[in-house]
């Protein structure tokens, strides 16, 4: 078993001793080993040029970094949590997403971006955020959001052989979860959705963080005879419509799992998708569980509240089968 | 003046060039054939051609919104120039970025980046990757005396100077960010001061003075490539148009400008050259003469360019299209 941690760390491991032009930077990325401890010992191994620790400045190291791609490099730039990263959003939204269009295709920014993203460890209001969408909102750029120690992995690889930005959501909590990892395998493309619990009377929709909610409700709703299938979204942008509305088309009923606040959240895109796409399919109205619209609070309680958890997936679930 | 009569010649062309092009582009402004926002070099083009004259054919440009110049001397060719800025497929960057976007792969010209400060970490991340490649190339970035404003000016600064990257930063000071004089603006109007506290040598340049562009921007650049250290040059100069064809200039008076109009880059070059007889009226008459058909042919180059097709207005938003 390894750890989802350690599972990017893998990644990152054959990134740099398989392409030179692969290097790693962030904040604390090296002498203390990644804020996260995922890039423990890489410093050892591939030393200061290749794993640089930045100065506290995320505009510019992101920048840098988009300066690094457009020069044939393979930078993967970790900026310690989605929190900080709004500091860096106008390298992103205005240099990263647009400089191959507007230079008429002449330029490429082969980035890597990997942040984490959600709450859950009561840090309050400032280091909670799941601004997932923000980013995934942008043409120009992809987004994916590995749920799995395989994916955590897999993905990493992919974003680098990537030809355009690629920006990794790592969810907080997951980096301590234990998984099979098969560095052997070919993966599945990143850039689909997977079913990852088959079921008949509803689809739970989530992605990162939440998925292994939505497993948990499934299994909750399995003790009280209704069969939950479970979609794990993987990639945020593009997203893939064609699995979704699958799963809907077989189920009829969707319950859509999302860390960001709903208002204009993903969970709001996925259900205008069904609306668009599945109207007629959907025996009952689409439920969302979002966190709650308030500033993360700190308590432990407040926070559980907040944030969705399964009995709220169990009950949006049973709600769209018509029960209580 | 210490300079052959041919490179003096090529000087005052490039200058000369420059002036034609944009008064031609706010004529095209006026008639509509060019939109969106349009930002003209004139009254700063002795920094554009002294810098460009100075660099080398292989180092990278990062330029800002009023990158006209720049482009223009850098090899980009004036038609395609012109075509971009009608919005034309055969623009240098395919009709996609307009004025303030013009991008050459082919001549290491990095854009025309339209957010303040913006382009600065771009230099710096250009920079870092020729050095981790052992490139000895020198990154020269372009921003004016607002961008020293931002963040990101303290930050790349430091972060150049931290990894000693070699990157050149000019600052094309034309005592306004925007509508704003650079002592409403900055609290010390000497902005080379800034940089030393970073550990990067600064040092002040007129601008006015395309000789002495040249010059500083050769010693400055050759000192970052010897050095692989950042450094940095203010070079001091005037807009003599308004700071986009929107700006009713209500925030300088017209006096102020004439004022530096008397130091008028181009029109000082010829005098000087003249007066000490390095070049004749006939000389610059036929440099006029190729300007204007140059500009003329530009316009043409334009005129005929293709719209690209609204079908493909999906194409390189991503290497490959998303299903």
């Amino acid at each position: 078993m390894t750890t989802y941690r350690d599972a990017v760390r893998t990644a990152l491991q054959t990134l740099l001793r398989e392409d030179k032009r692969a290097f790693l930077m962030g904040e604390d990325v090296g002498r203390y080993g990644g804020p996260y401890a995922v890039s423990k010992g890489l410093l050892e191994e591939f030393g200061e040029e290749r794993v640089r620790d930045t100065p506290l400045c995320e505009s510019t190291f992101v920048g840098a970094g988009i300066g690094a791609a457009l020069g044939g490099m393979r930078p993967i730039v970790e900026v310690m949590t989605v929190n900080f990263s709004l500091l860096a959003l106008d390298q992103v939204v205005n240099n990263a997403a647009v400089m191959r269009y507007m230079s008429g295709g002449q330029f490429q920014v082969p980035i890597v971006v990997r942040m984490a993203t959600g709450g859950g460890k009561q840090i309050a209001a400032q280091h909670s955020h799941s601004l997932e969408n923000w980013y995934a909102h942008i043409p120009g750029i992809k987004v994916l959001a590995p749920a799995t120690v395989q994916d955590a992995h897999d993905m990493l690889l992919a974003a680098v052989e990537d030809p355009d930005p690629v920006f990794v959501f790592e969810h907080q909590m997951l980096y301590g979860i234990d998984g099979e990892l098969d560095t052997t395998a070919t993966p599945p493309s990143p850039w689909k959705a997977l079913v990852r619990r088959s079921g008949t009377d509803v689809s739970l929709i989530a992605y990162g963080g939440s998925m292994h909610k939505a497993l948990g409700a499934a299994e909750e709703l399995g003790k009280g005879g209704i069969s939950a299938e479970v979609v794990d979204l993987r990639s945020l942008r593009p997203l893939d419509r064609g699995t979704l509305l699958d799963s809907v088309r077989r189920t009829h009923r969707a319950v859509v799992i999302d860390e960001a606040w709903k208002t204009g959240s993903l969970a709001s895109e996925i259900s205008a998708i069904l609306a668009e796409d599945a109207f007629y399919d959907l025996d009952a109205p689409i439920e969302r569980v979002c966190t709650l619209e308030v500033p993360m609070p700190y308590a432990k309680h407040l926070e559980e509240a907040a944030i969705p958890q399964v009995d709220r997936i169990v009950d949006a679930a049973k709600r769209s089968m018509g029960g209580d | 003046m210490d300079i052959s009569r041919d490179h003096a010649l090529e000087l005052l062309r490039d200058m000369i060039r420059i002036r034609r092009l944009e008064e031609k582009s706010a004529e095209l402004y006026s008639k509509q054939k060019i939109r969106g926002f349009l930002h003209l070099y004139i009254g700063e083009e002795a920094v554009g051609v002294g810098a460009m004259h100075a660099l080398r054919e292989d180092d990278n440009i990062v330029a800002t919104y009023r990158e006209h110049g720049q482009a223009l001397v850098r090899g980009i060719p004036a038609a395609q120039i012109m075509a971009e800025m009608y919005g034309k497929a055969n623009g240098c960057s395919g009709g996609r970025g307009g004025s303030m976007h013009l991008f050459s792969a082919e001549r290491n010209f990095y854009g025309g980046h339209a957010i303040v400060g913006g382009g600065l970490p771009i230099a710096v991340g250009l920079a870092l990757a020729d050095k981790m490649k052992g490139q000895s190339r020198v990154t020269a970035c372009f921003f004016g005396d607002g961008a020293t404003d931002e963040g990101e000016f303290h930050e790349s600064l430091n972060l150049a100077a931290l990894w000693q990257l070699p990157v050149l930063f000019l600052c094309e000071n034309n005592e306004y960010a925007m509508g704003t004089a650079l002592w409403r603006h900055v609290s010390d109007r000497n902005i080379a001061n800034n940089p030393p506290a970073y550990g990067v040598p600064a040092d002040s340049v007129n601008g006015m003075d395309v000789v002495a562009v040249e010059r500083a921007v050769h010693n400055e650049a050759e000192l970052v490539r010897e050095t692989s250290k950042p450094r940095f040059l203010e070079l001091k100069t005037y807009r003599f148009r308004a700071h986009s064809m929107y700006d009713a200039e209500l925030y300088r008076s017209k006096e102020e400008v004439d004022e530096h109009k008397k130091d008028d880059p181009i029109e000082g070059f010829q005098k000087r050259l003249l007066k000490e007889g390095l070049v004749e009226q006939s000389d610059i008459d036929t440099i006029e003469d190729a300007a204007a058909k140059e500009i003329a042919d530009a316009v043409e180059f334009a005129e005929q360019g293709e719209w690209e097709p609204i079908e493909d207005i999906t194409r390189h938003t991503y290497a490959r299209n998303l299903s």
